[in-house]
């Protein structure tokens, strides 16, 4: 267990820098520059600001610096943001979109497991066709739709257009949000239920005269709900940290907006900050589902 | 049947211990930071005033007034700002020498009077007495002077600092603005300049207290604490990407004339959720409608539009292969159909343009425009489009008597609505023989492009700085930082450095037409139309205005 985590911590550390190697040589690949407008500040001011981020260095240099910045936990400033810092942008819109985001994984696996199992247990029939269909339209519908379709009919009729004041004023969001996940794991578990369902131990319990609730509690649904945590883990990590579309729809002043806007305005530190935050999630999240693996599939072990 | 999916669902609700399981490491993540939520942010949740804003029956302002400008600012210090609804967050907690009432007039603000010397070039202004920062510490002439100094400083970063330039010194980085006394300002001028009052209403003039300042650098314009103003409100909570809330400052001098107690600045970015937030009455102003709704709107009485000053044009690049021919350039402007684009495509009320100074820009005669007195270089209306179409084909099949019109690039950055003008130009030049390939690039690709000249001919637009054509046709000098067209021109240079040094408007405007004559004698550029500004107000509030640069003054509304 020990030689396990020491594997993927060393792992995690490595990933971690190859991550940031390759988003820092990438984003200064990309033409443009933080200081453009469409009325473009003096030649004067421009190199005074360059001077001022360090931009005017060696891109080798700017990394070496940055990174040293970041092992003593400096994140830099944000460049676009004139006056804060970009762990102080993080700080104040993670708490927000992680919030959002863990009701809306909550009510996706809520709603997505029983929906797929009676998806999987009245196969064929009318149940089974009405969740394909909305599975089906979940994936298909992307969630600025779904966001803007709630906004303008449930939206205006309670006054809940903005920000997250009111327990309702979750609802759009969260719904907006959860709708995607929830169909995808609707789907995941639909197909392995059925796969497992086959399966010959499924028969052997029913011949053993198992009620039919042991029968899917204990044997089919734990094993069907692999797949569902596989996608889990990176799934939890992109919804804590906000989404973009939801997010600027419904006014709410979490992360989701930076990751792309950062890009767009070429806050290199803000670029590198976000993405390096998101890495670690995501490699903190992947560590967390092998876990969870070991406690539904006591078979795995950890080498 | 039925009892059997009962049971399913029994057995599948039985499971949610599992999800509840991987839930609760999710839970892990997020719990620990929203515990210790950081001092800046706040939740909307937290807001006790909720999101239904509304006027208190008893008295006669608004308890609070909910609007929306835009989305969350870049800055709001008022040297580092040049984004128009950053300017409206600034002059509501700042206020200038001079402030614009509701018919664009500068009036007397933090200055009680000014004294112009004959010649115009000395203004010595003279504050008011008891004058006090939002923090109740008193404001000396030295704070303007401080301000003005910080902001054409190139270490300060500011995008605005050109406007300082009719103040003498600004080339040598060393302004002549000096305070013989707390309460007096003597400022030096390059030459007369008609709207110098103007621009003492104009954020970057606004005063800045200096050791809030320089104790906690580009922070101090982010935090409530240090976001010291000396304006009509002062910042009681900012939560980035949700919303900034003003309340009325005691210290402000004319604190009595204020309207609403509070103003609430909603920071929304979607144009389809800041016209529903309107539709549901929980914001009483929006700036912005979508484009697809403007036909619909159009005839409620709550539907404004304002002209603004400012053009959409279209550069070409004049460094360019077959683009380097005036003529060419002639061609391609005289063959757009400007009505189409503004009645089809922009459907705002846009005004098809002539000429490139906007319309709304003043002349030296009071009251006159420099548009009407310099007339149009073409007509713009829809009654003259088959005889300009004509003329530009018959100059086309003068230059390319075979007909091989060179393949050409139009540019434009990633939006629907210049999207559908290019693809409206690449019609109307195809009727010339023209042929043009669209190439879109995202925002700050295609900014550094144009910039740098790699383009052929480039989506362009230009918001005046203030009421004067200088803000137009300065930028066209050889070398200009914005001067896109790659254009030169020695008596073109030589016009603007004279009218810059002219303290006769009237000389002042006659050099300028010269100078805007030289553009439509090359033909630098195709300009398409003169801006408008669009807001939705609701129809109970009273003394709102906005100015012609597109701020907006909500300090005086009131319930009607």
């Amino acid at each position: 267990m020990v030689k396990y985590i020491c594997k993927r911590v060393l792992a995690a550390v490595i990933t971690m820098l190859g991550i940031s190697v390759i988003t820092f040589a990438l984003m200064k690949f990309v033409p443009g520059g933080p200081f453009l407008a469409e009325k473009a500040p003096s030649a004067a001011v421009t190199a005074a600001l360059e001077a001022k981020y360090g931009l005017d260095k060696h891109p080798v240099e700017q990394y070496f610096t940055y990174m040293k910045g970041v092992l003593r936990g400096d994140l830099g400033p944000s460049i676009k943001k004139r006056g804060r810092t970009v762990a102080e942008i993080i700080a104040a819109g993670f708490p927000v979109s992680a919030k959002l985001g863990a009701i809306a994984i909550a009510v996706a696996v809520l709603l997505g497991v029983p929906l797929g199992s009676i998806a999987a247990l009245c196969r064929g029939k009318w149940q089974d066709n009405l969740i394909l269909v909305a599975a089906t339209t979940g994936i298909s519908v992307p969630s600025f739709i779904t966001a803007s379709l709630l906004l303008v009919t449930f939206g205006v009729k309670n006054n809940v257009t903005f920000g997250l004041a009111t327990p309702a004023h979750y609802i759009i969001p969260v719904a907006a949000l959860a709708f995607l996940p929830m169909s995808y794991i609707a789907r995941l578990i639909r197909s392995s239920m059925l796969d497992v369902m086959g399966q010959d131990y499924m028969r052997t319990a029913k011949a053993k005269g198992l009620s039919q609730a042991v029968i899917l509690f204990k044997h089919a649904l734990r094993n069907s709900v692999l797949p569902v945590i596989t996608y889990l883990g990176p799934a939890v990590a992109y919804t804590l940290t906000g989404s973009f579309v939801v997010e600027r729809i419904c006014t709410i002043p979490g992360l989701g907006n930076e990751f792309v806007s950062s890009i767009i305005n070429r806050d290199y530190p803000m670029i590198m900050g976000t993405t390096l935050f998101l890495a670690a999630l995501i490699i903190v999240m992947n560590v967390a589902v092998d876990i969870v693996y070991r406690l539904v599939d006591p078979r795995i072990t950890f080498k | 049947m039925k009892t059997k999916i009962r049971r399913y669902l029994k057995a599948s609700l039985a499971l949610l211990l599992l999800p509840i399981m991987v839930f609760s490491l999710a839970a892990c993540q997020s719990s620990s930071p929203s515990d210790s939520e950081s001092p800046s942010g706040s939740s909307p949740g937290t807001d006790p005033s909720g999101s239904s804003p509304g006027t208190d029956p008893g008295k006669s302002n608004f308890a609070e007034l909910v609007v929306h400008v835009g989305p969350d600012p870049d800055t709001i210090d008022p040297a580092l700002n040049s984004a128009v609804d950053g300017a409206t967050l600034i002059a509501h907690a700042f206020e200038g020498l001079y402030s614009l009432d509701e018919n664009g007039i500068p009036v007397p603000a933090q200055a009680e009077s000014v004294d112009i010397s004959g010649d115009g070039l000395t203004y010595t202004f003279k504050l008011r007495s008891g004058l006090k920062w939002s923090d109740g510490s008193p404001i000396t002439a030295g704070d303007f002077v401080y301000a003005w100094a910080r902001a054409v400083d190139p270490d300060t970063g500011a995008d605005y600092e050109y406007m300082f330039e009719s103040i003498a010194g600004y080339d040598k980085g060393e302004l002549e603005v000096a305070a013989p006394d707390d309460n007096t300002i003597v400022v030096k001028l390059v030459a007369r300049t008609p709207y110098f009052l103007e621009l003492m209403a104009f954020p970057t003039f606004f005063p800045v207290k200096q050791n809030v300042v320089e104790a906690n650098g580009d922070a101090w314009a982010t935090k409530v604490e240090t976001y010291i103003g000396n304006g009509p409100y002062k910042m009681v909570e900012w939560t980035p990407g949700s919303h900034i809330t003003y309340a009325k400052n005691e210290n402000y001098w004319n604190v009595g004339a204020l309207g609403p107690e509070r103003i609430k600045f909603l920071l929304m970015d979607d144009d389809n959720a800041i016209l529903a937030s309107y539709m549901s009455g929980g914001v009483k102003f929006i700036d912005t409608v979508p484009n697809d709704e403007i036909d619909n709107l159009r005839s409620r009485g709550d539907f404004f539009l304002e002209g603004q000053l400012g053009t959409y044009y279209i550069s070409f690049n004049c460094a360019a292969d077959v683009l380097d021919n005036p003529q060419f350039r002639k061609a391609l402007t005289l063959a757009v159909d400007r009505d189409y684009i503004t009645k089809e495509i922009g459907k705002a009320g846009q005004e098809n343009a002539g000429g490139y100074v906007s319309t709304g820009v003043a002349d030296a005669a009071p009251g006159s425009e420099f548009r009407a007195v310099g007339g149009n270089y073409y007509d713009p209306s829809p009654a003259a489009y088959e005889a300009n179409l004509a003329e530009a084909k018959a100059i086309i099949a003068e230059l390319y008597p075979d007909g091989n019109v060179p393949t050409l690039e139009y540019l434009y950055n990633t939006s629907t609505a210049h999207q559908l003008i290019g693809e409206a130009l690449q019609q109307m030049w195809k009727e010339i023989g023209v042929t043009v390939t669209l190439q879109v690039q995202e925002w700050n690709t295609f900014l550094n492009t144009r910039k740098n000249g790699e383009y052929q001919i480039a989506r362009n637009g230009w918001l005046c700085d203030y009421n004067d054509p200088m803000t137009m046709l300065d930028m066209w000098i050889t070398g200009g930082g914005n001067n896109d067209a790659q254009w030169s021109n020695a008596e073109y240079d030589s016009l603007i450095s004279q009218a810059k040094n002219s303290s006769d408007q009237a000389e002042r405007m006659r050099l300028m037409h010269q100078a805007e004559d030289i553009l439509f004698d090359e033909w630098v550029l195709c300009p398409i139309y003169f801006y408008v500004d669009i807001y939705m107000i609701d129809g109970g509030i009273d003394g709102f205005y906005s100015s012609p640069l597109g701020l907006k003054y909500f300090m005086y509304a009131t319930p009607k």
